[in-house]
């Protein structure tokens, strides 16, 4: 099994988790309502858990503990997609990117289910079966605002023309893309990104929604190798502002 | 030096830990210990935790080291592990029964969740037992908690939730 190829699947997984994650978590008490609030400080904790959880099993692998490596690193280190560092902006978007996102990440860790590495697939069965109240969230959402007035339809569907390009830069490959898949480590982006459009589809089929032309977009990559966008380290500041007042600090 | 010490009397002294969260149910009841392995050497407990980012892991894994010093065992070691992940299945009959005198529902049968959504939308209320009732938020004050609200009794609950 190749470890690099394995260890840097992890980093980006967890990555994702962490970053979408917090940034979730800036709904905390800003919220359209009450409900909102609550689910998006819920996917908040549960994507951050999930990240400490990977970071634990890079931690078995040699790598740091999940501490280190969640609040030392700089932007260029993280390998999340763009996507997931892009600010919340209105609900809209927040709700668009939680819907292309969590779609990806139940497949994601669907597919991970049967990997070859033990811990991790040990682990993908538990986030598969809490994912599900992230997906459920955002496709009762999707449904009825994207068959609601005149005004939740031209805001969604213009977050969601923002959105997929960024969206389709959680499949960039990865250099190690075919020793992930020979190794059955992982069935690789492309599979992925397949049953993704499938969903996203169906989905979107049940609204007023319209989807371009796959053909037509350019996916937003440089995220999985390092390469953000000027959103990420003023993130990355917020969240570690505490942790690095004293790094060395018990909890 | 543990040799004459049995699961059955780990887990008995396992009762006295709850739930931080759920104050009336054990880790025991609650289905989050799913190993006991007794050596000469010590005793390892495994545990998995309900949700994976559940915040109230390292309270409970430290006091299941606390009741194991206090019956003597010098050498235990508490890991967690995702081998046998915990369902909501895994709640015991009478860990149910403490759930509800709570005031928590507890949680339907996970085996139909993924396909049936009415699971979710229809739970019974442990105050009055009404089935009339409807999902107000499925994310609540915990990870493992859903918002109701029961129109018989006309008064708001929470359920454990299916996973």
């Amino acid at each position: 099994m190749n470890e690099i190829a394995l260890k840097e699947l992890l980093y980006k997984i967890a990555d994702d988790q962490l970053i979408l994650g917090h940034r979730n978590s800036e709904w905390t008490g800003m919220g359209p309502l009450l409900e909102e609030d609550i689910a998006f400080s819920s996917m908040a904790q549960d994507k951050v858990g999930q990240s400490y959880a990977i970071y634990n099993l890079l931690h078995a692998l040699g790598e740091q503990e999940p501490d280190t490596i969640a609040f030392t690193r700089n932007a260029n280190q993280f390998h999340n997609s763009i996507f997931t560092e892009l600010p919340n902006s209105e609900y809209d978007f927040s709700l668009i990117r939680h819907f292309l996102y969590d779609t990806a990440e139940i497949i994601r860790f669907d597919l991970l289910t049967r990997s070859a590495y033990q811990p991790l697939a040990d682990l993908a069965v538990k986030v598969r079966a809490e994912l599900r109240y992230h997906t459920l969230h955002a496709n009762t959402w999707i449904k009825q605002l994207g068959s609601a007035t005149e005004e939740s339809i031209s805001r969604l569907q213009h977050s969601l023309d923002t959105a997929l390009p960024h969206a389709l830069g959680m499949f960039e490959e990865s250099l190690y893309e075919q020793d992930l898949i020979h190794d059955s480590i992982f069935a690789g982006e492309k599979i992925l990104m397949e049953r993704w459009k499938q969903q996203v589809e169906i989905i979107l089929s049940k609204t007023q929604l319209q989807l371009p032309d796959w053909d037509t977009l350019t996916a937003v990559n440089g995220g999985r190798k390092g390469q953000h966008s000027e959103h990420l380290q003023p993130l990355l500041d917020e969240m570690s502002e505490v942790f690095r007042i004293d790094p060395t600090a018990e909890w | 030096m543990h040799n004459s010490i049995t699961k059955e009397e780990v887990l008995t002294w396992l009762e006295e830990v709850k739930d931080p969260e759920i104050p009336v149910l054990s880790l025991v009841d609650l289905g989050v210990i799913t190993a006991v392995d007794i050596r000469p050497e010590g005793v390892t407990i495994t545990m998995t935790p309900t949700f994976v980012g559940c915040p109230a892991m390292d309270m409970m894994k430290s006091d299941v080291l606390e009741v194991l010093h206090k019956h003597g065992i010098t050498h235990a070691e508490v890991q967690v592990s995702f081998r046998e992940p915990w369902t909501s299945d895994k709640i015991s009959t009478r860990g149910r029964e403490a759930l509800k005198s709570f005031g928590l529902a507890p949680p339907p049968s996970g085996k139909n969740l993924f396909t049936d959504i009415d699971v979710l939308e229809h739970a019974t209320c442990p105050r009055c037992n009404g089935t009339n009732t409807e999902l107000k938020s499925p994310f609540g004050p915990t990870l493992c908690r859903s918002i109701h609200y029961c129109l018989d009794c006309r008064e708001a609950f929470e359920q454990f939730k299916p996973v």
